[in-house]
């Protein structure tokens, strides 16, 4: 594909902005994981820091030929997309490599390669379109047809690996694109209803059908002290990470409970713990807020972008990552049971980093050619 | 289109407040969790990683009366595993271990609970099984060899009972006011002089404070307190006194107490059988424990002051003083022994038709019938003031063998009409001057009245640990001196005249004084070769040399012996011997 010629306009109306919060979450992520893996016993740096470099700048790349193209693109493809990631993700149920009781990876020999994870784009992506193509708001046909298509079949391909914090993220992520689109009042009256009566039955069935380790995450969310060395162990010893951090944490490098490995998942799911004990109140607060601006950017970028497709991309795109911020966020501080979902952008991770920034650079796009210029 | 534009910008809008929302809840939360909460959690951060590990202090040394070490410590090894150790080869371990499979996975199980522990596989490694362990460690990570000390009883079993043994704290050793120190892990003494003086012995711990990680793995030490070892103490004891006796018992059952007179000081405390305290330094096992239990001869049992035994004939010494002093008795007033004194419808019997004997006679030669002569006349309580008064039937309150200790009986007439409601009769009290019936005695109370007898009346409080400075308290029996010249002129004569009972114990090296006596296990009178071991009579011996001037005095008893004069004097000849003999050659240096 030959480079396209990009309009100088364009440049000057790059998103600076986003890239700016982007690259200095990120680098935050890169120092806490150097700080978290840090070894005590050995000098020996183990090199999960300088991966996570390596993933970031191949998610700058990604980034940048993303922005090259028009995002049309993407609307002219994403049906196509969307069923070769449907492909992939019945794929790896067959041929995927399993780890920690799940199957979830690709082995593609240098790097694994988790499906599921460049699936919440495409999906994002083929919604987006779905939604702009339909007049008016969504009827009952449009409503329970999208929802099968966009949200039940990913659902259901996904917690088979199993990944039910993902699958539940998607199946969320659909409703929510699919509100911003606007569904008859009857069909959300009706919604409410199914699931107050229904919700009671079902919950028998469903509890039987989990596997082990996710009724031990929701007994120990209810009642972490139960058995702190064990299912509860992550919660306690998380919530003790942060709070120790007290106002102005313990400073750079000076954080224990991680190196000394009483956190579990340091590097991946409770990075945001390493963070708060070594930065405290007044540096989680200043994280939050680069999140904060990130997403109301995107949300900016959404009201800003010049087609219903846009629009929808970008909002889809923004609840997304705030989707996984919050529930990620809300379990380490305990407020939510674990479900093993990765902070974006600072959680250790190579599929996850250049998911995000595959997903951001789609923003940054999207507000570079937000006006009609030719 | 223009509709569902609307309705965009309000849903995007209502979006950003739900962000903001979200935002100041999450803002809260952390407030909340790092400032409100943030101490609470900073301690508990801390007590993540810092791990508080005691320092056992080395307890104190035993030394002899010569300097000569009894108890030391020893280093001793243990192998066990980190906290988090999986996929061990549990046969090839067992192999290399030389334990049970079963038994090591089952403390492996245990170690699955442990998250800062190491969790111990096998106690009490020799240095050749740490060679061997270390050299094949590489196939087994996460295994380690740990050192620790523990207590050395150099002459294992011999003194058992004077030093004792350490276990487990008991409860109510757990609430005592030093208790603070000890942790229900640390072995303390439970016997003896361990347990006597163990507040002297075991030291102050001490403390290190270190940095661990998750796997309680010792990073760094914060803070080490060393700890102080316990004081030595130095017993009175002369342990190789003490070896000899053990082995002059030539393994029969019995006590022996060696006292010095003229200090009050144990020289020797012999019960045999014996234990080895080495088997209790690391938690004795239990069937080991239960093997000392059922063993029928009781080796935990202290004789010395734990057995109460009739003292026989060597109570009659004391009855001959009693007597004399209180002149119902005199030197030259003889008794025709017939073999028998007729009482009523009652038959009391001597071993031997002796004719006409005066005292010297009826103690050298041991005649009942005199000593029945003697009770009748003295009267049973004046015998018992007088046996109290020689420490008989009296705690001696040394300690070793804790609240254990036997009081032993002497009789009176109110003590029976307490402990039977009946009156008291004569022929009660011929019984009890020839030291049968009633009266029940320890072999260290029998030490204490030789020693009295010896030292012309005068008692020291009887020690265990050797005194710098001669001892100031002591009382003096207001009995007159010619009256222990008297009986004492006997007791030689028991030993060194033709005819006495115990010439068995008779030395060319020293002149011995001494007693024999025959403790009644069943009533009557049958040769006692002819009967089976353990119904045979206990013999008693008391002695004391050298003669002119005592400087040891000691009771033996050995159980089932038949006579005194043959099983128990020549043992208490041959402490005899080996004392003076040493003393001899340090005088004479």
């Amino acid at each position: 594909m030959p480079l396209p010629r990009i309009n100088r306009q364009y440049l000057k109306l790059f998103d600076w902005y986003t890239l700016l919060l982007l690259l200095v979450i990120s680098l935050t992520g890169v120092l806490t994981v150097y700080s978290a893996t840090r070894p005590i016993l050995s000098s020996l740096q183990p090199n999960y820091y300088i991966k996570q470099l390596l993933w970031i700048v191949i998610g700058m790349v990604c980034v940048f030929a993303m922005v090259l193209y028009d995002y049309l693109w993407l609307k002219n493809f994403a049906y196509v997309l969307y069923i070769v990631g449907i492909v992939m993700l019945i794929l790896v149920l067959i041929v995927g490599r399993s780890g920690l009781g799940a199957q979830r990876w690709f082995d593609l020999g240098l790097f694994s390669f988790q499906p599921s994870e460049l699936f919440r784009v495409i999906l994002i992506i083929a919604i987006a379109k779905y939604l702009s193509s339909i007049k008016g708001q969504l009827t009952k046909w449009t409503f329970i047809s999208s929802a099968i298509i966009f949200g039940l079949v990913p659902f259901i391909l996904i917690i088979k690996q199993p990944h039910l914090g993902t699958g539940l993220i998607l199946l969320m992520t659909y409703f929510f694109m699919a509100l911003s689109k606007k569904i008859e009042r009857r069909i959300l009256t009706t919604m409410l209803v199914i699931v107050v009566l229904l919700g009671p039955l079902l919950g028998k069935p469903i509890w039987k059908n989990l596997k082990d380790y996710q009724k031990n995450r929701i007994v120990a969310f209810i009642d972490p002290s139960r058995d702190p060395r064990g299912i509860g162990y992550q919660i306690e010893q998380s919530k003790i990470t942060i709070g120790s951090g007290m106002i102005v944490g313990r400073g750079y490098l000076k954080g224990t409970q991680g190196p000394l490995k009483f956190l579990p998942e340091k590097h991946t799911d409770f990075i945001f713990s390493v963070f708060a004990e070594e930065w405290g109140f007044v540096g989680s607060v200043v994280i939050f807020s680069l999140y904060l601006l990130l997403f109301l950017r995107g949300v900016d970028t959404a009201l800003k972008a010049k087609d219903d497709f846009a629009g929808y991309v970008a909002i889809g795109i923004t609840f997304m990552l705030f989707l996984y911020f919050l529930i990620n966020i809300g379990m380490v501080i305990g407020v939510m049971p674990v479900v093993g979902v990765p902070i974006p952008l600072m959680s250790y991770g190579g599929t996850s980093i250049i998911t995000n920034f595959l997903a951001v650079g789609i923003l940054i796009n999207i507000r570079m050619r937000r006006l009609v210029l030719l | 289109m223009q509709v569902n534009r609307r309705y965009f910008v309000r849903f995007a809008n209502t979006v950003m407040y739900i962000l903001i929302g979200v935002f100041i809840l999450l803002v809260l939360r952390l407030y909340y969790m790092q400032i409100l909460k943030g101490s609470e959690y900073r301690d508990a951060a801390d007590s993540n990683r810092v791990r508080v590990v005691m320092l056992p202090a080395p307890r104190g040394t035993i030394y002899d009366r010569n300097g000569v070490a009894l108890v030391t410590n020893k280093p001793y090894f243990y192998a066990s595993v980190m906290p988090g150790t999986k996929g061990l080869d549990i046969k090839a371990l067992a192999a290399l271990l030389g334990s049970d499979e079963a038994k090591l996975q089952q403390r492996l199980k245990r170690e699955e609970k442990a998250i800062f522990n190491t969790t111990v596989l096998k106690e009490g490694l020799s240095f050749r099984d740490v060679q061997r362990i270390e050299a094949r460690r590489s196939d087994f990570p996460g295994l380690i060899i740990e050192t620790s000390l523990t207590r050395n009883y150099v002459y294992k079993g011999v003194g058992s009972h004077i030093i004792g043994y350490l276990g487990k704290p008991t409860r109510a050793q757990l609430q005592d006011d030093y208790s603070e120190d000890i942790t229900p892990d640390t072995f303390v003494g439970q016997w003896g002089v361990e347990m006597l003086y163990d507040k002297k012995l075991h030291g102050i711990p001490g403390k290190q404070i270190i940095e661990v990680d998750a796997l309680g793995r010792q990073l760094k030490v914060i803070e080490y307190i060393k700890p102080e070892m316990g004081s030595a103490i130095t017993l009175s004891i002369d342990v190789e006194l003490q070896s000899i006796a053990e082995e002059l018992f030539k393994g029969k059952t019995g006590a022996l107490v060696a006292i010095a007179p003229k200090t009050g000081e144990v020289l020797a405390l012999v019960s045999l059988p014996s234990f080895d305290p080495n088997d209790f330094v690391m938690g004795i096992d239990s069937d080991k424990w239960a093997l000392l239990n059922k063993d029928k001869q009781n080796p935990l049992l202290n004789r010395a002051m734990q057995s109460a035994y009739p003292p026989g004939s060597i109570f009659k010494p004391l009855v001959a003083i009693a007597g004399l002093q209180e002149g119902t008795l005199s030197t030259e007033s003889d008794v025709f022994c017939n073999g028998a004194l007729e009482y009523g419808s009652w038959s009391f019997g001597c071993w031997k038709r002796h004719g006409h004997v005066a005292l010297h006679r009826a103690l050298v030669e041991s005649c009942d019938l005199y000593f029945y002569d003697a009770g009748r006349h003295l009267g049973i309580d004046r015998m018992a003031q007088y046996a109290k008064r020689f420490g008989l039937a009296q705690r001696t309150n040394l300690g070793i063998a804790g609240s254990l200790e036997r009081e032993g009986t002497m009789p009176s007439v109110a003590w029976k009409k307490k402990q039977f409601g009946k009156p008291w009769f004569l022929g009660e009290t011929f019984v009890s001057a020839i030291g049968q019936g009633f009266v029940a005695i320890t072999p260290i109370q029998a030490a204490v009245m030789a020693s009295t007898i010896a030292n012309n009346g005068v008692k020291y409080p009887i020690v265990i640990l050797k005194g710098n400075e001669p001892p100031v308290a002591k009382t003096r029996l207001d009995i007159k001196p010619e009256y222990f010249a008297e009986v004492k002129r006997g007791l030689y004569g028991v030993v060194n005249e033709p005819g006495g009972t115990g010439s068995a114990a008779r030395s060319s090296l020293v002149e011995i004084a001494g007693k024999t006596g025959t403790a009644q296990v069943v009533k009557g009178r049958i040769k006692t070769e002819r009967l089976k071991e353990e119904l045979r009579d206990h013999a008693w011996f008391i002695a004391f040399a050298p003669y002119e001037d005592p400087t040891i005095a000691l009771a033996v008893i050995v159980e089932h012996g038949g006579h005194g004069g043959s099983a128990a004097a020549p043992i208490a000849k041959g402490v005899i011997e080996t004392y003076i003999k040493k003393s001899g050659d340090k005088s004479s240096l």
